[in-house]
């Protein structure tokens, strides 16, 4: 089983994010970065079915500046073999559809049976990239997987997939694009043999060019939609305390407060 | 009239998800800035039945998009059907829920012919000849506008719940276009096995006007029972914390958050949650938010706007009863 994971950096889940004064952009500095949690059951997806077919090579696939080669190192600690980094200033500023062209690019010529990718990367949230890297690839895809079998032969896997009200199972033949949902797995941590280990395995750096990618179709250039402004969400700031001399009277009047005051029931 | 204001439709088990029709019209509003037809998009196999419950929203045209081979949702079939129409048509913008099947199939759309794509968006607009969306990126930390620029076609799905949809006008009527889409067996390399039904009345939690959530303070699984109660008089949806999903007291489908669902209900009540930023970033935009919380250092008791101190096990059975009482008045 060859398997191919695409990998994002993204701001760790507790990070604060906050936007430049001018609401050009977001400020970065010191933010910890983390591999997009849904990815990272992509990560073990591979390995677990590297495992159970009893060979073949995981290979990690990310795009972004230099600083995600330490989420592509955490990567490989938790036991990928190999990491292709697409490293290019031309990448900078790709909307979802024109990162997946990149990625595209990447993977024309690779071998794998499957390509995993997270259901969404938690910076962007476009839950794009997926789907369209499947397109691009002419294959066929499905999104939010919980159970991944691979058949016997090799030709087919069956997937499980959360669909409103309920799941469905689906059948899908190799290769295919799967995104990863929580539910499908529970992540290795790297070890740390893997972590002395991940910094001898090989990490290819990848340009533009050497891809063959056009720089006029990735990037900001490349990209059909842009942020013109980044506002923060406004806050809450005055709660309502709601009191009473005892539970049943603070119960009270809090369906008083909804029913009347907030017409929300 | 210029080229046309799309908004597609895959129905679910035979009904129409109501995004649809939040969308329709919320996009008659552009369709009139821009001076473009509004047109209803419904794909499947029999869907033809469903083709007047859009005009009472707006539309003024309805293309029903069927063939055999799409009597299941699949990204493959799909996508054939309405990439063929949108290369015939050309609208100026595709607009869809951003519901499970539309985060799967239109961004495959998007890329079949090079369109422009933003996804789960919460507001749609129009700047001169641009089309402009707001959506929330960073899990719900922050507010992105966004424009498209550089494509012939733009495609953007739309939150549940988010926008607000219009009085229906059972006495408008639309230009209903039947087209046969298409597709071929060749065309589908997917097969769909089976379909397990979960909880079949059960309002998804990213459509549901109320929720009801539970976090550790729950205790157990157990604990949830008096949220149940609760929901029901409510007819609300009960959710939970990753905290609660973790410990194996509610399943993954329940989780609200920046690793579970991102809701938007009318109401949001929160028990003994204690608002950490990642379950924020799931329900921060929900109309009104009650916390109800025994720790008065919780941060969601800042962030919320009625909050109740006090063990969640007192308030919750008696709170239950009062809005059962409010309602039969």
């Amino acid at each position: 089983m060859n398997s191919i994971v695409c990998l994002k950096q993204v701001p760790d889940t507790e990070a604060q994010i906050i936007a430049t004064s001018d609401g050009s952009d977001v400020k970065l500095d010191g933010v910890k970065f983390i591999i997009s949690p849904y990815d990272e059951y992509g990560i073990e997806e591979a390995l677990l079915q590297k495992e159970k077919a009893g060979g073949g090579e995981v290979t990690l696939v990310s795009m972004g500046p230099a600083r995600v080669v330490e989420s592509i190192r955490t990567g490989l600690a938790m036991g990928a073999d190999k990491a292709v980094h697409l490293d290019d200033e031309a990448f900078n500023g790709s909307d979802a559809q024109a990162a997946a062209k990149a990625l595209a690019a990447q993977l024309k010529g690779m071998e794998y049976d499957i390509i995993y990718c997270g259901r969404q990367a938690i910076d962007d949230d476009q839950s794009q990239v997926g789907p369209a890297l499947a397109e691009l690839l002419g294959l066929t895809h499905t999104s939010v997987v919980t159970k991944v079998e691979v058949a016997d032969d090799k030709k087919s896997v069956k997937v499980n997939r959360q669909i409103v009200g309920g799941e469905e199972i689906m059948e899908l033949p190799l290769p295919c694009v799967l995104t990863c949902q929580k539910g499908l797995n529970e992540p290795r941590y790297a070890s740390l043999p893997g972590i002395m280990k991940a910094k001898k395995k090989p990490l290819q750096a990848v340009k533009a060019a050497d891809i063959g990618v056009d720089v006029g179709t990735v990037g900001v250039a490349g990209s059909g939609t842009r942020v013109v402004k980044f506002t923060a969400p406004p806050t809450r700031t005055s709660a309502k305390i709601i009191d009473g001399e005892s539970p049943e009277e603070k119960a009270a009047n809090l369906a008083k407060a909804l029913r009347e005051e907030a017409k929300a029931i | 009239m210029g080229k046309g204001i799309f908004v597609v439709s895959v129905p679910s088990q035979g009904t129409i998800r109501k995004v649809a029709f939040e969308i329709l019209s919320e996009a008659r509003k552009i369709a009139d800035a821009k001076a473009e037809p509004l047109c209803a998009v419904i794909i499947g196999k029999g869907v033809a039945g469903l083709a007047d419950k859009f005009a009472p929203y707006g539309a003024d045209k309805v293309y029903v998009v069927e063939n055999d081979l799409l009597e299941d949702y699949t990204a493959d079939g799909y996508t054939k059907a309405l990439a063929d129409l949108i290369t015939k048509e050309v609208p100026s913008i595709v607009l869809a829920g951003a519901t499970g099947t539309g985060k799967d199939l239109m961004p495959k759309v998007a890329a079949r012919i090079g369109a422009a794509m933003a996804a789960d968006c919460t507001a749609i607009g129009v700047d001169g000849d641009a089309f402009t969306v707001t959506r929330y990126m960073y899990s719900g930390k922050m507010i992105a506008d966004v424009n498209f620029q550089n494509a012939a076609v733009a495609i953007a799905t739309v939150r549940p719940n988010v926008l607000i949809a219009a009085a229906p006008d059972a006495s408008k009527t639309a230009e209903i276009v039947n087209v046969a889409a298409e597709v071929s067996a060749d065309d589908i390399r997917v097969k769909v096995l089976e379909v397990v039904k979960g909880d079949a009345g059960k309002v998804d939690l990213t459509e549901a006007e109320i929720i009801v959530s539970g976090g550790r303070g729950m205790k157990d699984a157990d604990g949830y029972s008096i949220l149940e109660d609760l929901a029901n008089v409510l007819g609300a949806t009960v959710g939970a914390s990753r905290a609660a999903v973790d410990a194996g007291w509610r399943p993954v489908s329940d989780q609200v958050g920046q690793t579970g669902k991102v809701v938007s209900p009318n109401l949001y009540i929160a028990c003994g949650i204690s608002g950490a930023i990642q379950h924020y970033a799931g329900m921060g935009t929900s109309k009104v938010i009650v916390a109800i919380n025994k720790d008065e250092e919780a941060p969601i008791l800042s962030k919320c706007d009625y909050a109740v101190v006090d063990d969640l096990f007192k308030i919750i059975p008696p709170l239950t009863e009062a809005i059962k009482k409010l309602k039969e008045d």
